[in-house]
């Protein structure tokens, strides 16, 4: 039981940390959000002075916005899907008692270590490239024309590159729980009857919503940020076919110096993030108050 | 005092070692004769004692890195390593020092820099950054293939010609594409050349009110040939092809023609990394009898920003990597097909350079073919060839690169790209002023 002394003395201790983590946060937010209500071309310097809600309003006006947040949906929605069904099989098929276990298990985490725009230029140029990647060569040796995956499925592309990095996190968070469910609860429902659908329906996923829910928690605020697989594969396009918002607020600020609308979409970017955050906790969150 | 001798004599040493640790900072591209130039900077460190810190970058991240740099002022740099673009705009802007120290040095030669070259590099006729190589684009073609094809390559072609010889000459069985151009989505990329080809079909990117002109005749004529030519004679995924994506296929012996940088040349005509490189010929980029003809104007030169803390010093070294005497060093070391072209008329004139590179007379009249101050068949307001020299430009070419791609791609029809590209540009050129 801490005393009102301890309990003093932790807080001073804590306090210089605190401060400095809060500073970290806020300055950056304050600053972005002040550049949103300026005109600031880095490019062109006259350029200045108070713009209301101008950069908000060309930000949002974006020919290319309805469809970036549509895909940053779409992106998110995709690589959970995989990741969690994923997943799960991985760590059914890695909780099994099988010969080489350890190793198996270090060759299924072992993309969750590669840097993501390593992997993407992995992918890109080692698998997907049509002229000299591996596929290429495949479709080739069946006799088939080689796919150009970012030019035509630039979106699934990126999903498919995004979950190949998710998915060793999922697996390692799912095995985790699967390896905390008791084996007498597994062996009794076995004896009672029950079949592999049903155990795995009625006994393993429920013990596993709680591991899903923080992956799937984890990985939405991570996902709604993707940002190096797209910039080395398809850098947003063809057209606007694989932009999201980062990418737009990336393309706003940086590619067009155009730090005025871009603070503005990284304001709108953080909005929407905590709106989906919101209803996110509200629909799957629950699982962690249980 | 006994120690007044040893203070001086401190005093002497330190000012000498700080006067020897003189370093400058030098953002360059990652190209070939760029790394050259760093390798033989030793010459340069030897001979004036300032030592040479590289920062050596890819091309997109140089420009968002010097740009970010000059713009904030933060004097990152002494020695910059940018293009035509840039230096008009910059200059303007008074982010860069005027080159005075070498246009005053009657040993720099500076009217030996070939003049489409030295306009582009100066305001008010001020020179604000050195070429260290330029180049215009031209039509590298296979010379068996063309024979077989029955055809021969006018030295000036027009588009009808380009149409017509790729076609003839696509063999999709053997793997071999009619014709190579550039797809991929940025300014200095795929627009770049549509760009510069637009110039030839009469296309402007604004009228002299600074509207984008993308809902024009022109640019649709530009778009579709341009569409039509890569689905028929071009190779698969396109849209993903740059420059070095283009080489690779062309010295691969994929393409029977390439229109793209001269500067090329060199490469596709080397032994060691081309399978073609005795079956090379040149000539000029198509036109469609209209005045104008489809290639760009490009230099990658040195300059010095404003917040440099060592102008003087800055411009030794720009004057070491520029003047005649460096093209003489590479000479001497690597063979004359390797010094930096595109420069100086005196290289034009050397003969043992025009024996060492075959390419020469085209690339020298492919500069001379493009004219940045009027380069569209109507008047614009603006400079540049194969871009706008205005701020925003980048930016808004950018865009317009990813929906062209796209349209290469097959993701959108050629009108709905242009449809958006108009749409995009005319909001981008109200946000900054050029249109009430």
């Amino acid at each position: 039981m801490a005393t009102a002394q301890t309990r003093t003395l932790a807080r001073i201790m804590m306090a210089p940390s605190v401060i400095v983590l809060l500073i970290w946060m806020i300055v950056p937010l304050v600053m972005t959000l002040w550049f949103s209500f300026q005109n600031y071309s880095l490019i062109n310097p006259m350029m200045t002075g108070f713009a209301g809600w101008a950069n908000y309003l060309y930000v949002i006006g974006d020919p290319s916005f309805t469809q970036s947040l549509v895909n940053t949906l779409i992106l998110v929605g995709g690589v959970l899907l995989i990741t969690v069904i994923g997943g799960t099989f991985l760590a059914l098929l890695l909780d099994q008692p099988i010969w080489g276990q350890g190793i198996l298990r270090i060759i299924v985490i072992s993309p969750f270590f590669v840097m993501p725009p390593v992997a993407a230029l992995i992918w890109k140029n080692g698998f997907m490239h049509p002229g000299y990647g591996m596929l290429g060569h495949l479709w080739k040796f069946f006799g088939l024309q080689p796919v150009d995956w970012f030019n035509q499925y630039p979106l699934f592309s990126v999903i498919v590159i995004v979950a190949w990095q998710w998915l060793p996190f999922a697996t390692l968070i799912l095995l985790t729980a699967l390896q905390s469910l008791s084996e007498e609860q597994r062996e009794a429902a076995e004896m009672d009857g029950a079949n592999a659908i049903n155990r795995f329906r009625y006994i393993i996923l429920p013990h596993m919503a709680r591991s899903i829910t923080i992956v799937i928690l984890i990985q939405t605020i991570f996902l709604l940020g993707i940002f190096a697989e797209i910039r080395v594969t398809t850098g947003g396009g063809p057209g606007y076919a694989s932009t999201n918002i980062a990418f737009l607020v990336f393309r706003t600020g940086i590619l067009s110096n155009d730090i005025g609308a871009g603070s503005a979409g990284g304001v709108v970017a953080v909005i929407l993030a905590n709106i989906v955050a919101f209803f996110l906790m509200r629909a799957v969150g629950k699982n962690l108050d249980a | 005092m006994k120690l007044t001798p040893i203070l001086v004599g401190a005093f002497t040493l330190a000012l000498a070692a700080s006067a020897s640790a003189q370093t400058l900072t030098i953002a360059t591209v990652n190209n070939g004769d760029m790394i050259r130039m760093q390798g033989l900077s030793s010459a340069f460190t030897e001979a004036t004692g300032i030592e040479l810190n590289w920062v050596v970058l890819e091309e997109n991240t140089l420009r968002q890195n010097v740009t970010t740099d000059i713009a904030t002022n933060g004097g990152q740099y002494d020695v910059m390593t940018i293009g035509t673009y840039e230096v008009p705009i910059w200059a303007k802007q008074g982010w860069l020092v005027p080159l005075d120290a070498l246009t005053n040095d009657a040993d720099y030669a500076v009217d030996d820099l070939l003049p489409p070259i030295r306009d582009g590099l100066s305001v008010d006729g001020k020179l604000y950054a050195a070429p260290f190589y330029g180049e215009s684009s031209f039509i590298m073609y296979r010379t068996d293939l063309m024979e077989k094809a029955g055809l021969e390559m006018p030295e000036a072609p027009t588009w009808e010609f380009i149409g017509q010889a790729a076609r003839a000459m696509t063999d999709r069985a053997n793997d071999i594409n009619g014709i190579c151009l550039r797809g991929k989505a940025g300014w200095g990329e795929n627009m770049a050349f549509l760009t510069a080809m637009s110039n030839s079909f009469g296309a402007r990117w604004f009228d002299e009110n600074w509207k984008p002109q993308f809902d024009s005749e022109q640019w649709k004529s530009t778009l579709h040939t341009y569409l039509s030519l890569m689905a028929d004679a071009g190779p698969a995924g396109a849209s993903s092809n740059g420059f070095n994506e283009n080489l690779t296929l062309f010295q691969q012996g994929k393409c029977g023609m390439w229109i793209d940088a001269t500067v090329a040349a060199s490469f596709v005509t080397n032994p060691d990394d081309s399978t073609v490189a005795d079956k090379v010929g040149f000539a000029l980029a198509p036109d469609n009898g209209l005045g104008k003809r489809g290639n760009w104007l490009w230099a990658w030169s040195l300059a010095i920003p404003k917040g440099s803390q060592q102008q003087d010093a800055a411009a030794q070294f720009i004057k070491w990597a520029t003047d005649k005497a460096y093209l003489e060093m590479v000479a001497a070391q690597d063979g004359w097909a390797n010094v930096p072209p595109g420069t100086r008329i005196s290289l034009y004139e050397n003969a043992e350079y025009k024996a060492a590179a075959p390419f020469a007379d085209m690339t020298l009249g492919s500069i001379y073919a493009a004219d940045p101050t009027h380069p569209t068949v109507d008047p614009v307001p603006y400079v540049g060839v194969q871009f706008v020299a205005i701020p925003e430009f980048a930016g808004i070419a950018t865009n317009v690169g990813q929906l062209f791609s796209a349209a290469l791609a097959g993701q959108m029809s050629a009108d709905d790209a242009l449809a958006q590209a108009q749409e995009a540009t005319l909001r981008d050129m109200t946000r900054a002023g050029y249109i009430k």
